[in-house]
């Protein structure tokens, strides 16, 4: 994730009291890019070169592409934006692997 | 439906997003669109490229 999204989305959820109502939806189509991005807006930046360079924000991470995500979104719009990307990337190993991260983050930071 | 509305309901309503979308994936704005239709309010969007 470059240092510009890092700094906006670092500011935005600084600027809140709370960081309870966020949640942080993911679109990339290579998962491992798609981790380290997670990782960096839970854990921390893990190049240490961004402004969340150690900064844990702990917000619950998605991906669009997750069974989970697109069963709350109405179908009409999920195919019309998304649906494509559904075919090329197999949503299942997507949900999986999502599922680890946000367990990883509850285990990190324990509310 | 009536089963979808409640999902929706629970996971996306009222919920502040930041959208990190990508130009070989799923774009920001794209992302964005559902996850307004599901009831989130959308507070930062961008859509990385890796070129």
């Amino acid at each position: 994730m470059d240092a510009e999204a890092q700094a906006g989305i670092k500011k935005i959820v600084e600027s809140q009291d709370s960081k309870d109502n966020f949640i942080v939806v993911l679109g990339a189509s290579d998962l491992d890019g798609a981790e380290i991005s997670a990782e960096t807006v839970t854990l921390g930046d893990p190049s240490f070169a961004g402004p969340l360079a150690g900064v844990s924000l702990g917000l619950p991470v998605y991906h669009i592409l997750e069974p989970d995500v697109r069963r709350c979104i109405p179908e009409d719009v999920y195919n019309e934006s998304v649906g494509i990307m559904a075919m090329v990337v197999d949503p299942q190993e997507v949900g999986e692997r999502f599922k680890t991260i946000r367990e990883k983050v509850a285990k990190n930071n324990p509310s | 439906m009536r089963k979808l509305a409640r999902e929706v309901k629970i996971m996306f309503q009222g919920k502040k997003a930041i959208v990190i979308g990508e130009r070989d994936g799923v774009p920001g704005p794209a992302i964005a669109q559902c996850l307004s239709a599901a009831g989130a309010e959308i507070v930062y969007t961008t859509t990385e490229c890796f070129v």
